[in-house]
């Protein structure tokens, strides 16, 4: 049997027995809007990229979920349940010291993400889960991205940011602020400073932004 | 039309960039009048100054035309409302100078609307949407809003240039020269319904956010290469900024779970990228809504109507804090009007 747990955007999510194991059946579906041609093309590069960084992931230190079946033909992917919360759900229900703590958690790590070549690409706090002990899993790596760019940890960060500021917008200059201190607990100071940067630099090119020099 | 006396009228006042138009708006939503006068440059894009130069010297016909179609009198105005910002520094400057000197003349209240949230309350207001996930896409802007708790808060948006702005240059790239009325997205749609095959193009897409500098700059190599036609390249270029639009819209549907889309802005005007997002709020189980073609692109029907719902939640802006803001993001400005049951 076979129940869902969320239709995405871009996947459906099904909790499902297999051999005994409670497991996430991942499908990304055909998207009618798009092209068949381009819809299948980006479905096949998300199946098989997302659980190879689901696999780095791990490699760095940062839990992600078991990866046991890959089914490219399908775009889908069978992987382990992890019993938990969202931490969408979580993070505005706690108090501001368990918060900060938790944020800090996050931003190292992003960071061992980082500095393993890893960008997330989609760094929401839906796609953060707290099990029950505790211990941070980061899903949904299909936008993701092995790369050492500066310039792809600049755009993971300042999604996060956009993400803390839409969705948590009572807590998510405390939240961010604590990011970035766990961020630099792992990366150091300098390496922190030089992606902040980035950050600023990135948010300098986008629409209507009041930091943004005025040419005219 | 007979119109009650007692009833608020908002003229209000679009001049962020290339339209300079004058909105006559009634307290209960009806549009009295919608008039603007589009500036067309010779080539290339706007150039801001000449923008400005062009709405200086339409204002005043643009004005007259409004009120007579609207069949009042200056002084049954009770409010101006004028778009001070986001957009070009002189083209809005123009339109606040008009807004200023009316609100000072006629003695009655000036409001300073930003041209986003016009958007989004026109949006609604003509479609009856009431609590939408909002894609906005026009020369200017292209992002993901929806309310929550006080503002209109951007879920999604371009992280380099804008939808409109990328189909536009790609146009005038392409050869094709601006006519009165048509805009070049629409010479660009008519060329894509032609095309079949699919050029391999970039398709970059962030969390929510999107990039779309990458895909023209490609789509311009696809064109000077000439190993494509001109419609296929049309097509391809289209499929993929729409699929990324539509693809964040849908992330951002999936997230917030709103029951309505709303579809706004210039590019709305787009069949194709209706479609799309059409099929999308369909399979979220939310209902669709398009703004009307005649509200899609900038008009100051947006911007009465919304200047009504800011001064009966009681905002006002004196003169001397009208100053123009070039760079004023949707999510910086309180909404208190929308009230959700």
């Amino acid at each position: 049997m076979n129940i869902i747990l969320k239709k995405g955007a871009e996947a459906s999510l099904y909790l499902a027995n297999w051999h005994d194991k409670k497991v996430v059946i991942k499908q990304r579906l055909p998207k009618a809007y798009r092209p068949p041609q381009l819809d299948q093309t980006i479905r096949r590069y998300r199946t098989v990229h997302e659980p190879q960084l689901m696999h780095e992931a791990k490699q760095a230190g940062v839990p992600t979920p078991a990866i046991f079946m890959i089914d490219v033909e399908n775009s889908t992917i069978i992987m382990e349940y992890v019993e938990g919360q969202q931490l969408k759900a979580v993070l505005d229900t706690i108090n501001a010291e368990d918060r900060a703590k938790l944020c800090r958690k996050i931003g190292s790590e992003v960071a061992k993400l980082h500095m393993h070549g890893i960008v997330h690409g989609d760094l929401t706090t839906s796609n953060m889960i707290l099990n029950d002990q505790g211990i941070l899993f980061f899903v949904d790596f299909g936008l993701g991205e092995k790369t050492k760019e500066l310039e792809a940890q600049g755009v993971d960060l300042h999604l996060l940011k956009r993400a803390l500021e839409s969705t948590h917008f009572t807590h998510a200059d405390e939240c961010f602020a604590a990011v970035l201190k766990g961020y630099a607990d792992v990366v150091g100071a300098n390496s922190e400073a030089a992606v902040c940067e980035k950050i600023i630099e990135i948010e300098k090119r986008g629409r209507y932004v009041a930091e943004r020099q005025t040419g005219a | 039309m007979r119109l009650s006396r007692k009833e608020r009228i908002c003229l209000g006042i679009e001049s962020t960039a290339d339209d300079f138009g004058v909105g006559i708006v009634t307290l209960s939503g009806i549009v009295l009048a919608n008039v603007s006068s589009s500036y067309l440059p010779e080539a290339g894009g706007i150039h801001p100054r000449e923008g400005a130069r062009h709405h200086a010297e339409v204002a005043d016909q643009v004005l007259a035309q409004a009120l007579e179609k609207a069949n009042i009198k200056p002084k049954d105005l009770s409010t101006i409302a004028f778009a001070q910002g986001p957009g070009l520094g002189p083209c809005l400057r123009t339109g606040a100078t008009v807004a200023r000197a009316l609100a000072s003349y006629l003695e009655i209240p000036l409001v300073g609307i930003n041209h986003s949230v016009g958007h989004i309350e026109i949006g609604k207001l003509t479609t009856g949407a009431s609590d939408p996930l909002t894609l906005y896409v026009s020369g200017g802007n292209t992002m993901v809003t929806a309310y929550a708790a006080g503002r209109y808060r951007v879920f999604g948006e371009t992280l380099d240039i804008a939808l409109g702005n990328c189909l536009d240059v790609f146009a005038r790239q392409a050869g094709f020269k601006p006519q009165k009325g048509i805009p070049l997205g629409a010479a660009v749609e008519q060329f894509a319904a032609k095309g079949k095959a699919l050029v391999p193009l970039p398709y970059i897409v962030k969390g929510m956010d999107l990039s779309l500098s990458g895909l023209l700059t490609s789509a311009v190599t696809a064109l000077k290469k000439g190993k494509f036609s001109l419609e296929d390249i049309c097509y391809s270029l289209q499929e993929n900024a729409f699929s990324m639009v539509t693809e964040v819209t849908e992330r951002a549907l999936a997230h917030t779970e709103k029951r309505e889309v709303l579809l706004t802005g210039g590019v709305a005007a787009n069949k194709r990228l209706q479609t799309m997002l059409t099929i999308v709020a369909g399979e979220h189980d939310a209902k669709f809504n398009v703004v009307p073609r005649e509200f899609a692109t900038d008009n100051g029907a947006m911007i009465a109507w919304t200047g009504l719902l800011a001064y009966t939640s009681g905002l006002v802006t004196p003169i001397e804090e009208s100053f123009v803001k070039v760079r004023w993001r949707v999510d910086k400005v309180d909404v208190p009007w929308v009230k959700l049951s």
